[in-house]
């Protein structure tokens, strides 16, 4: 295959897509676990905080998102900035739009992840906890979360594999990600077929990869329970 | 010398404990008293009230009307709007709750810990005693209860009896001043029970001050220096093994005995 110089554009593309994926999908499972315990909360606000903030995000296309916090934020932060007396044009740029963007959307998706995986913490573990006199944060921290992530793990790399490919997405707003570089070079060269089946390649390339990162957490998760109460 | 120990306050007191469950009154005013060295065990048919009681010494339930207090220090509680009674200060509860060891009648170990991880971890996280001296203290612990070779095992891998048994060193770790026992025995096979009511006895021989909900009619009677008998919500008998097992006034009591011999 002949990619007339274009490898380490590629390449380049490839590392600005990780990269992406990685910050978002950081901001996601803060989002998502930060909505699955608003969702799972005593008070009512919270309760409406949390269904509003999953509805609206998971009522919009990805693409549409992508482009409201593009072009939405700078709109924003301008009117912001103007109450303040500043008027200048800021903008998030396309990789910190991609990030929130993205994120937004896995945080909604991991919402409903974390919180089914909440339900089947026994509530007597956290008694337990209560009752040897851990806090709150500790007993979160150190007996929930632990058992939600085992849980929450499987959906969790499913969306993350979906996210990955979103992050195809942001290149309408000029990220230099896999798939703009390959547009380029395709640009350059008329060779559709060779860059975007590069392009393709690199994104399979990634998910298997993927795959088995999870794999080997799911088994490190997965420790004490093998064979158990068999 | 008994002058002595009655200067002092008791290790734990209770005074008329209310508690519902929507409009369902379980707990129609309960005191108790239990002084160092005591082991006093509450009986009672189910659904009479035994465990939410015991639930309600360390606030895992909230009650609606009482008061507590270990070792002479009153829990500070707040109503909510539904009149029931929390802690108000998180920092007491805490602190109170590790003085009051709670044993579960379905263990309540953490799966994800091994059996080690799991008794030394309120000792670290709470207490913050340095790891290494948790760790010695854990490995006395297990070895206490008759599990020290299952100290790097998880939970699910233990037999019942044996997972109670860890749950008893999770709670001793603590050094509680009162141990609560809510139906230790209830969820065990029946050739488990005794390995843990073994354990109970030698707590209690120790001269630790225990609280004890349970249907081993045999072993409270044993192991007992004083007996409530529970009806609907209420103390129906109160005394010595001997008086309420053998000649209880109330005629509930009575019966109740009668058909658990
Ligand atoms: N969380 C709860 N919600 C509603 N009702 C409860 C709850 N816990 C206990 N009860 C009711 O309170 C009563 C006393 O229960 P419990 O204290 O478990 O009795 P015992 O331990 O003597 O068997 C029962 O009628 C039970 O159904």
């Amino acid at each position: 295959m002949n990619l007339h110089g274009f490898g380490p554009q590629l390449l380049q593309g490839t590392l600005m897509t990780v990269r992406l994926a990685l910050s978002a999908v950081s901001v996601g499972l803060v989002l998502g676990l930060l909505g699955a315990i608003a969702k799972s909360s005593r008070h009512a606000a919270l309760r409406l905080l949390g269904e509003g903030y999953t509805t609206i995000v998971r009522g919009i296309p990805e693409l549409l998102m992508v482009l409201i916090v593009y072009f939405g934020s700078s709109t924003m932060i301008g009117a912001v900035l103007r109450q303040f007396g500043i008027d200048t044009y800021v903008e998030l740029g396309p990789f910190l739009s991609g990030t929130v963007a993205l994120g937004l959307t896995f945080g909604a998706y991991a919402t409903e992840v974390f919180r089914g995986a909440l339900l089947t913490v026994p509530r007597g573990q956290i008694e337990a906890a209560q009752s040897l006199g851990l806090g709150r944060w500790h007993c979160f921290h150190r007996i929930v979360l632990p058992q939600l992530w085992r849980i929450a793990l499987p959906g969790l790399g499913n969306l993350f594999m979906v996210l990955l490919k979103d992050t195809a997405l942001i290149s309408v707003v000029g990220l230099d990600e896999i798939m703009r570089k390959a547009q380029i070079a395709v640009g350059d060269t008329r060779e559709p077929f060779t860059f975007y089946g590069c392009a393709a390649l690199i994104y399979l390339g990634l998910t298997v990869l993927t795959s088995g990162g999870l794999m080997a957490l799911e088994h490190r998760a997965n420790r004490g329970y093998r064979r158990a109460r068999s | 010398m008994i002058t002595m120990t009655h200067t002092l306050p008791p290790a734990l007191q209770a005074d008329n404990i209310h508690k519902r469950f929507g409009s369902l009154e379980v707990l129609k005013g309960i005191s108790l008293t239990a002084h160092d060295g005591e082991v006093i065990s509450i009986l009672g048919s189910s659904g009479s009230g035994k465990s939410t009681f015991l639930r309600c010494l360390n606030l895992l339930e909230a009650p609606h009307e009482g008061r507590i207090a270990l070792g002479g220090e009153d829990f500070k509680l707040k109503r909510l709007k539904d009149g029931s009674l929390v802690s108000a200060d998180p920092r007491q509860i805490t602190r109170l709750r590790a003085s009051m060891g709670f044993v579960f009648q379905s263990f309540n170990l953490w799966p994800h810990m091994t059996i080690l991880e799991n008794v030394i971890e309120a000792p670290v996280m709470v207490r913050k005693t340095p790891r290494k001296q948790a760790v010695a203290e854990a490995e006395a612990l297990l070895e206490k209860v008759g599990i020290a070779d299952k100290r790097n095992a998880y939970p699910g891998h233990l037999s019942g009896g044996q997972q109670q048994r860890a749950a008893i060193a999770r709670t001793l770790a603590m050094q509680p001043r009162v141990l609560l026992f809510d139906e230790p025995t209830s969820a065990l096979d029946p050739e488990m029970v005794a390995e843990v009511l073994n354990v109970i006895n030698g707590l209690a021989e120790e001269g630790r001050t225990m609280l004890l909900v349970t249907h081993e009619m045999r072993f409270a009677r044993n192991v007992s220096t004083r007996v409530l008998f529970l009806h609907d919500g209420r103390i129906e008998e109160e005394g010595t093994p001997d008086k309420v097992f053998d000649d209880p006034a109330s005629p509930r009591c009575r019966q109740f005995m009668a058909s658990h011999r």
